[in-house]
């Protein structure tokens, strides 16, 4: 056991599973010296047959994963940032996403990409964004968002040994702030598998990445005015763990979901659907979605702090859906 | 290298099946038992022959949306592949892919592909994995004159040269992206100059002469297999029927495309292979009988085959 940073979780999981598993290699932009640090050092221990820079170059880090991977590799790529997805999404959701289904079960796309996402650090439009939504809509990707440095390396490390395309996304925000006791040897979170964060009765808030930080602060500060509230962190978004969300609202018969991205057809939308739909019986209030604004995400910082969903935010939703 | 008389009515015979095939599902599609896309590959034939002459079975490659003629020059079975054109369960794909899916894994065939340069980047990661793996295998790209000017064609030209990787890219130049003529989508009269941006050799080949494709394939293919890296191979060529079937060509001339059909590549090699005494009007009869025969039976095959049963439809969304 050790105390780790989120960064320093990920980079544990990286290397654990490179030392299990030669077929695993590491290709995107600057890698060797990392962006965030992740991937640092991983070059001097495993060479740079295994950890390999790329030039700016998305569709090519992410199209040639898909061909190393139906030919058997095992590639862990990286976007600099998710915001760039858009100079590749072909590769990733018209080729890797489809291309087992298309070609009748055959080919395996053990494909891991890692990206950054969020914002609050000043780093304004083009390098700020959420989109678990656009990913999660798409058959054939899985979608991971760990929120702690716990979950961070068994996500990573069942990501990586998982056969299919994943999407694993890492909120900028948490590299060096989030830590917490991580053991040292490998173990993996399944995806697929939420996880409550905090045992309430009165109402489930369903919060990811750095909103479940949020969403704890806010139910400390409910506690002391008589609410409970459970927070619940999905972990993985597509396969989403209904039956953990569904188990919660049955309890406390009201639900409230938070998430950094844009509100509006945000990633809390299907959650909520879904509740709608499967759990409507159990529901005491509407359900109400915490997100950000309908705009991008502006450069300056109190307009990007006006920007992102916060503590305050959550304490307003959640008074609103037990009526005070 | 020059080949033997067998190997060189060999490669007759396969240029024979693609177009024979090609025809045919002209006409299966025009009676409506083939849905959706098909492209054809008509007049193109001795590309994907003389390159795929030059592999070995273990070798990759990857196609685009023009794809049947190089599935049947990697060693693909006409059963599979009409199967798979009309949607049955038998097909390659288990009928879930269709004409512009249409892959074999086992063949080394990677798949067509519906995106117009969707498949140079997966090209160079087979390079790629055959690299890593310490394979001498080696992949090519089919693609064309239309798919060279996409971006991620050239991501992977250049990926490819600053890794060394074991890859062909062979461009189609058939004068065509979709219904717009080269001479307006790109300012170079010869694709092949672009690979010296990439500092790596580029050539020019008649893609309508199946032997000079051959030879041309052969020192490539050579080439990314001694480690030396990538190269383009330019076919010169032309798409003889339209971008896709019942496509009305209104935008081509009369003219271009009579000086092309008399460049049609298999006419041009059985008037050398019979110069040769290798082929006579007899020979060739017989030859085109053996292939309708096994046209007829693959059409009865995939027409006598049931649809995918609908669990299928959620199958294989995800590996286990």
């Amino acid at each position: 056991m050790s105390t780790m940073t989120f960064a320093q979780a990920l980079h544990s999981a990286l290397k654990l599973e490179m030392e299990r598993d030669p077929s695993i290699y590491l290709a995107g932009e600057d890698i060797t010296i990392g962006t965030f640090r992740v991937t640092a050092g991983l070059v001097e221990e495993f060479g740079e047959r295994r950890v390999r820079d790329t030039p700016i170059s998305e569709s090519a880090i992410v199209g040639s994963a898909v061909g190393a991977a139906v030919c058997g590799l095992r590639p862990v790529i990286e976007l600099m940032f998710v915001d760039f997805i858009g100079v590749s999404l072909d590769q990733l959701f018209n080729q890797a996403a489809k291309m087992k289904y298309m070609f009748g079960g055959r080919a395996r796309l053990p494909i891991v990409m890692r990206a950054n996402f969020g914002a609050g650090m000043g780093a304004a439009a083009q390098h700020s964004q959420s989109l678990e939504a656009w990913f999660m809509h798409v058959p054939g990707l899985k979608v991971v968002m760990p929120s702690t440095p716990y979950d961070a390396k068994g996500l990573l490390i069942s990501a990586i040994r998982d056969d299919n395309p994943v999407v694993f996304l890492e909120h900028k925000g948490l590299y060096f702030t989030a830590t917490g006791e991580v053991p040292d040897e490998a173990y993996t979170i399944p995806l697929g598998l939420a996880d409550v964060k905090r045992v309430g009765e009165d109402v489930t808030v369903v919060a990811t990445a750095r909103m479940v930080s949020q969403a704890l602060a806010a139910a400390e500060v409910l506690a002391g005015e008589g609410i409970s509230v459970e927070v619940v962190d999905p972990r993985t978004l597509s396969p989403l763990d209904e039956q953990t969300i569904l188990a919660s609202v049955k309890k406390t018969n009201r639900l409230v979901v938070v998430h950094e991205e844009v509100k509006f057809a945000g990633s809390g939308a299907e959650i909520a659907a879904m509740v709608a739909e499967k759990g409507f019986d159990d529901l005491d209030a509407p359900i109400v979605r915490v997100g950000a604004p309908f705009t991008p995400v502006p450069f300056s910082p109190p307009l990007e702090k006006a920007f992102l969903p916060k503590t305050e935010d959550i304490l307003v939703a959640v008074k609103k859906v037990v009526g005070r | 290298m020059t080949l033997s008389p067998e190997q060189m009515l060999d490669c007759y015979a396969t240029m024979k099946k693609i177009r024979l095939f090609e025809l045919r599902a002209a006409e299966e599609f025009a009676g409506m038992r083939i849905p959706g896309f098909v492209h054809l590959y008509v007049g193109q034939e001795a590309i994907a022959t003389g390159v795929c002459r030059a592999l070995r079975p273990s070798d990759y490659i990857v196609s685009n949306h023009r794809g049947h003629g190089h599935l049947i020059a990697k060693g693909g079975d006409f059963r599979y592949m009409m199967a798979e054109l009309f949607g049955k369960k038998t097909g390659y794909c288990k009928g879930k892919g269709g004409s512009m899916h249409i892959a074999s894994l086992d063949l080394g065939m990677l798949g067509a592909n519906g995106i117009v340069g969707g498949g140079p980047p997966i090209a160079v990661g087979a390079a790629l994995a055959a690299q890593y793996q310490g394979t001498d295998r080696v992949s090519v790209c089919f693609f064309g004159d239309g798919a060279s000017n996409q971006g991620t064609t050239h991501e992977a030209m250049n990926l490819a040269a600053c890794w060394s990787l074991p890859v062909v890219f062979v461009v189609e130049n058939n004068r065509w992206g979709e219904f717009t003529h080269q001479s307006k989508h790109q300012t170079v009269e010869d694709i092949a100059d672009r690979a010296a941006g990439y500092n790596f050799p580029g050539v020019i080949v008649d893609g309508n002469d199946v032997m000079a494709v051959h030879e041309t394939a052969i020192e490539a293919v050579a080439r990314a297999r001694e480690g030396k890296g990538p190269s383009l191979v330019e076919c010169k060529t032309y798409r003889i029927r339209g971008h896709f079937e019942g496509d009305p060509m209104k935008y081509r001339s009369q003219e271009e495309f009579r000086e092309w059909q008399e460049k049609d590549p298999i006419q041009r090699f059985e008037r050398k292979l019979e110069e040769m005494h290798l082929l006579e009007p007899e020979r060739i009869k017989v030859i085109e009988t053996a292939i309708r025969a096994e046209l007829d039976e693959a059409v009865r095959f995939a027409a006598d085959s049931p649809y995918p049963d609908l669990a299928e439809l959620t199958q294989d969304v995800y590996t286990a």
